[in-house]
């Protein structure tokens, strides 16, 4: 069995997000990149279903510019023992693609590959859609299973555990030949070793185009877009808190139900 | 060389991943209980952090001290204990590489720099401290062994350790009349005594070694007879370069902790950093390690580079090490009286930093190489 991981380059979670000046999108110079972390999750429960000997290797995908590499390199260096192969889809035709497009780009990879098993994140931290994975399995035809926190892989089947929300939770079984979005819990990411990083340095990335996947270049790309971004704008100032003054705790306590109820109003 | 090469930051970005998820947790606890783990140890080697200048043919990186020394003070910027642990770990490699044979090598050299084995170097002894060249452990021919009896102080993973290498005296008075060995933790005539109580890196085990009829078979002698000093001496040189490395690592980490608070703190209506009392020590405390730094690097890629840079490296010793005892001590000050309390490191910081100036060579003993260097190049 193949596995394959889709690992999507983002902002650190702790990056201070500024709009640039046409509000087209975000400035980038001062951000420090990483994996998208629940794409983290995903990579993780790759790698441990190829050391556990279930699946027999593991393919890293990602769709991005050649700066994206660094983080395949994160991955492969994690992944190391589980030896990685890693590609990268990149081609002209493919600059403004909507999530519908980077989703047919995909699903053109995952099926040149011959990739059994996708596992990807259960979205992306930067634009938070949570699109393509879904698209992708409804391209490729295949079952999805999304917020999967705990995954058994026993021969041509699979049993995940998806989060419901208020403790819920939803048992689900599937042929192998899936989609799976991962959530936090599913397991703890490993770091990168020395020795990975080193070997991720000779590590061989493969590029591949409209071309080599075989797409009709109009099916993706701007031109082929239905969905457009219209402006980014920050979330507005949250108002600051109000320290209520008081002589004791009960005058404290009298001038914060006078406030809930008189300016507040939800008393 | 200045600053880190793209190598040197990635494995920089590990090291610190590392160190801070597998030795972060207990490294308070650690000290104040002075507990060793070497499950730690063997979980930092697991993340490639104890054979970082072993060569990949044995199992190692394959890289420089250049990039060794970006790992150590990753290393200790969370504990110094175990930064010490790694360096000294390192100490047997460093002398299998160099005059360990294919057999020596084969056997040792894999599972030291994969850190499934805890090597440590046993020179020091209760008579003989600066003056090392005075040992008195001897190891004595017998047939196709030789017998060790004497007592080693002070050593590092004493009781832990898997491998030592000992210094012991197979022939006359002085230097000349010292080899070195190879002796397995577990062999028979091998026992440990006291394990010291310290002021600082209470993490790290010092333990007294004790040889009563030790035979190990005359194969384990490194290099020749009578080139004992040489192999040790040789090391420390390396050795030095590692803990200026460490020391490093301590400064900044005690830089960290007392630039942050002096932002944070407010007397007098003012954050203290704008006092100049307290800005200009920080000032000071940056600008020293930034110095140390730029030795130890250059020790470093002389190392590198095959060029001769014991000189160098017992400046870098030097002045890296003082200026950790500086610089954690000013941070004590900078948090004023919550510095001298458990509750925040930088007290445990200056504890650590004090041992730096008196191990591999005291302080004294890196001025005397330097000023008798000084003597052989000015003397007429
Ligand atoms: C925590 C710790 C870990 C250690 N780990 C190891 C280890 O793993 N292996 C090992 O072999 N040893 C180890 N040592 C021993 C260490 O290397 C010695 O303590 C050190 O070499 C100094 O020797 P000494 O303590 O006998 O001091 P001494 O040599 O007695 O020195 C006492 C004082 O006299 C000064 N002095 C001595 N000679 C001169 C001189 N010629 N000129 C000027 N000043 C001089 C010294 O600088 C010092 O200030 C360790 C020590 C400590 C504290």
């Amino acid at each position: 069995m193949k596995i394959g991981v889709l690992l999507k380059q983002v902002p650190a979670s702790d990056s201070r997000i500024k709009i640039n000046g046409d509000q087209t999108g975000i400035v980038t110079d001062d951000i420090k990149w990483e994996i998208n972390p629940y794409d983290e999750f995903a990579l993780e429960a790759g790698i441990q279903l190829v050391e556990g000997k279930i699946a027999s290797s593991l393919v890293l995908i990602s769709l991005g510019g050649k700066d994206a590499e660094a983080r395949i390199k994160d991955g492969i260096a994690r992944g190391v023992k589980a030896k990685p192969e890693a590609i990268r889809l990149d081609d002209a035709a493919f600059a403004g693609s909507d999530p519908l497009g980077e989703a047919r780009i995909i699903a053109a990879a995952i099926q040149k590959a011959g990739i059994d098993l996708l596992l990807t994140g259960k979205q992306a931290i930067d634009d938070d859609n949570a699109q393509v994975p879904a698209m992708v399995a409804e391209l490729l035809d295949r079952p999805q299973v999304t917020f999967v926190e705990q995954l058994e892989v026993a021969g041509d089947s699979l049993t995940a555990h998806r989060v419901m929300g208020g403790g819920q939770v939803d048992v689900v079984m599937s042929p192998v030949q899936a989609v799976v979005t991962c959530d936090k819990g599913l397991n703890s990411p490993r770091f990168a070793s020395l020795p990975g990083i080193m070997k991720a340095k000779r590590a061989k990335i493969a590029v591949w185009g409209a071309a080599d996947l075989g797409l009709d270049a109009g099916t993706v790309g701007a031109g082929a877009a239905v969905v457009s971004e219209g402006a980014y704008r920050l979330p507005a100032d949250r108002p600051s808190g109000k320290i209520i003054e008081g002589a004791d705790a009960a005058a404290k306590v009298k001038e914060l139900v006078r406030l809930l109820r008189d300016e507040a109003k939800v008393l | 060389m200045f600053v880190d090469t793209e190598t040197q930051a990635d494995l920089r970005e590990a090291a610190r991943q590392a160190a801070e998820s597998i030795l972060g947790p207990s490294v308070k606890a650690d000290d104040e209980s002075e507990t060793y783990r070497k499950d730690l140890f063997a979980a930092l080697g697991e993340a490639g952090l104890c054979g970082v200048s072993t060569s990949e043919e044995f199992g190692g990186l394959g890289l420089g001290y250049s990039e060794y020394i970006v790992v150590l003070e990753e290393i200790a910027k969370v504990s110094s204990s175990y930064a010490v642990s790694v360096a000294v770990s390192g100490l047997p490699q460093v002398i299998l590489a160099a005059y360990g044979n294919q057999a020596q090598k084969e056997k040792w050299l894999p599972g030291l720099a994969a850190g499934e084995l805890l090597g440590a170097f046993a020179l020091s002894e209760p008579e003989s401290g600066s003056d090392a060249g005075s040992l008195s452990t001897t190891a004595v021919r017998d047939g196709d062994d030789f017998v060790l009896n004497g007592t080693k102080f002070w050593i590092t993973h004493g009781g832990y350790a898997d491998i030592y290498v000992v210094m012991a005296r197979t022939g006359g008075p002085g230097s000349k009349g010292v080899s070195a060995f190879l002796v397995p933790g577990d062999a028979e005539g091998l026992s440990f005594g006291k394990k010291e109580e310290k002021m600082g890196m209470r993490a790290s085990p010092t333990v007294e070694l004790i040889f009563e009829d030790c035979r190990v078979p005359a194969s384990s002698m490194l290099h020749n007879e009578g080139q004992g000093m040489h192999v040790a001496l040789s090391a420390l040189d390396s050795g030095r370069i590692t803990i200026a490395a460490t020391a490093n690592g301590l400064s900044q980490a005690a830089l960290d902790v007392a630039a942050k608070y002096a932002t944070e703190r407010r007397q007098f209506r003012k954050q203290i950093i704008d006092f100049q009392g307290v800005g200009f020590m920080l000032a000071d405390m940056a600008a020293d390690l930034e110095a140390a730094r730029l030795l130890v690097r250059k020790a470093a890629w002389l190392k590198d580079e095959g060029q001769s840079f014991s000189t160098i490296a017992a400046m870098a010793k030097l002045k890296a090490t003082d200026t950790a005892m500086k610089v954690t001590t000013d941070a004590v000050q900078v948090l004023g009286g919550y510095g001298y309390t458990r509750e925040y490191p930088v007290e445990r910081f200056m504890r650590d930093a004090k041992v730096m100036q008196i191990v591999e060579g005291t302080n004294q003993i890196q001025r005397l190489v330097l000023a008798r260097a000084l003597k052989r190049k000015y003397e007429a």
